[in-house]
This record gives C-alpha cells, sequence and structure tokens, in this order.
C-alpha cells in the first residue's frame, strides 16, 4: 500500500514555478530519499505535504486520505523533523512532549510511557534542563523524539542531518533506520551518502519535477553505461591516446577518463592500447556513485 | 477544548518563564501607586516651585489636591501602559513564525482556530488583571487619602479605557495574523488608531468610534452623558469581535 501519494501537483510562487507537475509515491515501510539541490523544491513539497503551503493544483493523498491546505486532518498519521526543529526555549524536553501528546489527543497513560519510550531511544531520557542550552544535534534529537511521538504512520524528514557533525549525522540516520519497522520514512537531503546508507528508494527532484526515481540499484542500472578511468606511465601516452579518444577527460598528468562505457567498449579501448604499444598502470570500470549520478542530472 | 487548555497554559507558562509576567505586574503595581502618589506630592512639588517663582513675581497661594486629581493622573497614564503592554505582546504570533515553533504544533494536529484564540484569551486575561489591579490600588489609595464620593462614574468610565484595551488587542492579533515582522504590526496598529483618531474628530462620526471611549473621563467631571458612550461601546464590542473573527481566517489561510 502507498502511504503517500502525489498526483500532479504544482506549486507557483508569483511568477516562479517551483513544484511542477510532480507525481510520485512512497510505499509502506520503506525509507524514501528525496533528493535534490538547494532550491529544487524539497522543502515545499513537504510543507504541502504537510498543509501548511497551498498547493495550486494537483492531489495528495497520506494514508489514502487526501491533504487540504490549512487543515489538519493527515497530520494525525504524520511526525514531521524540519532542517532546524525550533521549540519554547523555556520547556524541558519532557514539558514540551508533554504538550505535543496532549495536542495529539493522546491519554495520560500512553503520554507517560511513549515519553520514556521516545527520549530512551534519542538518548535524551536523563536531561532535564530547560532547551535553551540544547545544541543542535540535542535539538534535532528532541525533533524525532517529538516527530515520533504519537507513532506517526508517515514520518517527513526535512534534511535532518545538514546541519550535523559526522557522529550527530550517523545518530539520526541509525535512529531513521531503527523506526522503519514501524514507520514508512520520507527523508530529504543533499548528503548523497546518508541516502546510499539508509534509503530504500530515492527520488531526484530537479526544477521542480522528478528527474529519476526508483531503488538505488535501478537507478543505477538507469545509466547507460560507466565511468572508465585508465593510468598512464607517461603523459605523452596520455596525449596520444586523448588525439584517438577526443572525449575522454584528462585528471591529471597520467590519469584520464571515459564516461558511460560499456564493457564492448572497454575491450576496444585494451586492443588500442595493446595494438599502439601505449604502457598502462591501470585501466578500471568504476560504479557510478550517487553523485555522479545527482551530477548528470543536474546538468541535464 | 483540550488543545485550547493547553495552548493557553503553554501561553501562561511561557508569561510566567519569560519574565513577562513578572514585568507586567510590576508595570501595573507602579502605574497604580504613582497615580495617587504624585496627587499626594503635588502640594511639595508646588511649595518647591513655589519659592523659585517668587524671585521672578509670581506667587502660588494655595494647592488644592483630592481624588479628582488622582485619578486625572490614571487617566494620563493608560495611554503609556498601552503602549508598554502592546509592545510586550506584539511578537506573540510574529515571534512564533520567525522561529518557527508553530510548524511543530500546527503539524501536530493543532486547530489554527485554537491558537488565536488561546493567544486572545491570555492576553486579554493580562489586560483585564493587569488594568483592574491598576484600578484597584488607585481606588483604594484615593479611598484613604480622600473621598472618591466627589466624583461620579469612576467604574464606567473605567470600564471605557478598558473596553480600548480590548479593541487595541484585538488589532494586535488581527495585525499579527497579516504581517510577519513586529514592527509591521506595530506601525500597521499605530496606522489603524490613528486613521480612527481622526475620523473620531468629526463629532457626527466621533461618538460612534472606539476613540470616544478615551474621552470617558468627562463622566469625572460631570461634562458628558453615560448615554453618550453607548454607541461607541457596543461598536468596540463588535469591531473586537470582528479582528478577532478576521485574524482566524487570516491565519487559516497563512502559509506558516
Amino acid at each position: 500500500m502507498d502511504m503517500l501519494t502525489i498526483s500532479h501537483v504544482s506549486k507557483s510562487f508569483g511568477e516562479n514555478k517551483v513544484i511542477d507537475d510532480l507525481s510520485f509515491s512512497v510505499k509502506q515501510h520503506t525509507i524514501f530519499g528525496f533528493i535534490g539541490q538547494n532550491g529544487a523544491g524539497k522543502t515545499t513539497t513537504m510543507k504541502m505535504i504537510l498543509g501548511l503551503l497551498q498547493f495550486d493544483k494537483g492531489e495528495i493523498l497520506v494514508n489514502q486520505e487526501p491533504v487540504h491546505f490549512g487543515q489538519t486532518n493527515t497530520n494525525q498519521y504524520i511526525g514531521y523533523l524540519s532542517d532546524v526543529p525550533e521549540f519554547y526555549g523555556y520547556m524541558t524536553p519532557k514539558e514540551y512532549l508533554i504538550l505535543c501528546g496532549k495536542i495529539t489527543g493522546m491519554s495520560k497513560e500512553q503520554m507517560e510511557n511513549r515519553i520514556i519510550e521516545t527520549l530512551k531511544l534519542v538518548g535524551l531520557h536523563s536531561i532535564d534542563k530547560r532547551i535553551y542550552g540544547f545544541s543542535r544535534g540535542m535539538k534535532q534529537r528532541l525533533g524525532i523524539a517529538q516527530a515520533l511521538l504519537n507513532n506517526p504512520l508517515l514520518l517527513i524528514c526535512d534534511e535532518p542531518t545538514s546541519a550535523l557533525d559526522p557522529l550527530g549525522r550517523k545518530e539520526i540516520l541509525d535512529i531513521l533506520s531503527h523506526v522503519k519497522k514501524h514507520t514508512t520514512v520520507i527523508f530529504s537531503t543533499h548528503i548523497l551518502s546518508d541516502v546510499e546508507r539508509i534509503c530504500d528508494e530515492i527520488a531526484f527532484l530537479h526544477h521542480g519535477k522528478i528527474a529519476l526515481h526508483g531503488t538505488l540499484d535501478k537507478i543505477k542500472g538507469i545509466r547507460r553505461g560507466n565511468h572508465l578511468e585508465i593510468e598512464f606511465y607517461s603523459s605523452s601516452d596520455v596525449q596520444r591516446f586523448k588525439i584517438n579518444y577526443p572525449e575522454s577527460k584528462i585528471i591529471n598528468e597520467l590519469r584520464l577518463r571515459l564516461d558511460k562505457k560499456t564493457e564492448k567498449d572497454m575491450q576496444n579501448i585494451m586492443q588500442y592500447i595493446v595494438e599502439n604499444n601505449i604502457a598502462i598502470q591501470r585501466i578500471e570500470m568504476l560504479e557510478p556513485t550517487l553523485e555522479d549520478l545527482f551530477m548528470e542530472v543536474i546538468h541535464l | 477544548m483540550k488543545q485550547l487548555t493547553t495552548f493557553t497554559s503553554k501561553e501562561l507558562l511561557e508569561s510566567v518563564r519569560t519574565g513577562k509576567m513578572l514585568i507586567l505586574s510590576i508595570l501595573f503595581l507602579l502605574f497604580g501607586i504613582m497615580n495617587p502618589a504624585i496627587a499626594k506630592l503635588t502640594p511639595w512639588l508646588m511649595e518647591i516651585l513655589s519659592e523659585n517663582l517668587t524671585e521672578t513675581g509670581f506667587s502660588i497661594i494655595s494647592v488644592e489636591v483630592n481624588a479628582l486629581t488622582s485619578w486625572t493622573q490614571f487617566y494620563k497614564n493608560i495611554p503609556i501602559a498601552f503602549i508598554i503592554f502592546l509592545l510586550m505582546f506584539s511578537n506573540t504570533l510574529t515571534g512564533e513564525y520567525q522561529k518557527g515553533t508553530l510548524i511543530n504544533i500546527i503539524t501536530k494536529g493543532m486547530n489554527r482556530w485554537k491558537i488565536i484564540v488561546s493567544k486572545a484569551i491570555t492576553i486579554i486575561a493580562f489586560w483585564t488583571i493587569g488594568y483592574w489591579l491598576m484600578f484597584g490600588i488607585t481606588y483604594g489609595y484615593n479611598a484613604y487619602f480622600w473621598d472618591n464620593n466627589i466624583i461620579s462614574h469612576i467604574f464606567f468610565s473605567a470600564f471605557c479605557s478598558y473596553l480600548i484595551g480590548i479593541w487595541l488587542i484585538s488589532l494586535l492579533l488581527l495585525m499579527s495574523t497579516i504581517f510577519r515582522s513586529n514592527p509591521f504590526v506595530l506601525l500597521a496598529v499605530g496606522g489603524v488608531f490613528l486613521v480612527i483618531y481622526f475620523i473620531g474628530l468629526f463629532p457626527k462620526i466621533g461618538t460612534y468610534m472606539p476613540i470616544q471611549l478615551l474621552n470617558s473621563m468627562d463622566l469625572l467631571l460631570h461634562i458628558e452623558k453615560i448615554s453618550e458612550y453607548s454607541y461607541a461601546i457596543i461598536l468596540t464590542l463588535i469591531f473586537s469581535i470582528l479582528n478577532i473573527a478576521v485574524s482566524i481566517i487570516c491565519f487559516n489561510k497563512k502559509n506558516i
């Protein structure tokens, strides 16, 4: 079952069309990576899912129910973590979660258990100081606790790791991987290694449209070939090779790279090298990284 | 109902922990004490002034101080109390927009109208308690030192000024749902007040405008009758309710 369905959604700010006929869906119990440059429309899309922004046309369904701007019915299924979550600094984490629990309509007993559980999950259970003094990492962890408090079916995280150090990032990614058992996670970011680490499915958002969508393997498979990297013994051989393969890119004095090559291309190149007595240290077919794909998408 | 009481409690906690409640308590207490204190000190101040004036040929023969002197001071201080009070609550929504603290609350399922109503309840409660505390202190001191019976319509006159505060609070809430920054909210409230003030200068329309209530001190001096305020009171109440209703409509449509 799809936990989220976005169909032909468009959104403009004045003359600027930020989202253009966007359509995709997210299956239950998956971690969905939502990738795009700054300004690609990731946060706008998330805010539309949350009913915080009005969309011009299209339809958004959360748990098969339509989202209406300004109303909060579908938000009962959603937990939201913004990139820099902000809280009432004069409260303690527990007081803040009690406030959130009461707003969501949780009973006193439910709240007591769940607050302890979520604070333990994010490692804040022993902290009783006010939120004023919290670091970014601590705020992010509290953000996850509040987002998970009411056991949401859909957890939306807007660049949750972008402001964190490597240790903080690891902690957040571990928590997100852990909650996948019970919750569907949408996770926007431009840190591609984070996506490769935890996401089951990814979508590249570019100019308000989905440029690529699928599982990581499927997306890597869409590419028409891999990089071929050759390391020579002398720079003169690099120049000789370059004359015959002008599309190749020189990386440094002894190395060059050819993009989108197949195994057949590799065989032909190796034959050329042997026939022309060119000495090489190494020839290697490189798997495309998500970063390569990202760069390809944004330069389309 | 649970959401409304929860958010109102949050507003109260915020006022306590951010020191807003303490500052307001001190402010209204000081204003309450200042009115009779200034009246009480007036003869002494005049005596000092008189010594200086003697050299120039002027002389002050006698200064009569009574409850009216203190009440006059009370009405002079009310505009200052309005300004300080509005300044303190001008960030009630803009502060939340700028920090982004409402995002978590709304995404947790909080109905937007309840946010506006909670804020209105809290601010009006502070104004009510503060204003009548200031009034009560002045009234008590005046009764102790002089005689409040020499003037008429004390309570009705004070109620008129109190209503102006309610109207300004509703205006503050409305502007806070339209604008995103503090200075714009304050400028807009000030702007609307000035427009209404100038409209109120025309005698025929003036009696219907909330500004008419600012003249309520004239009731103490028997210059005007209570009936001359009835239209202004009704319209001020209608304007206040309308302002809050429109605030809710604007806030429901606001991109947070």
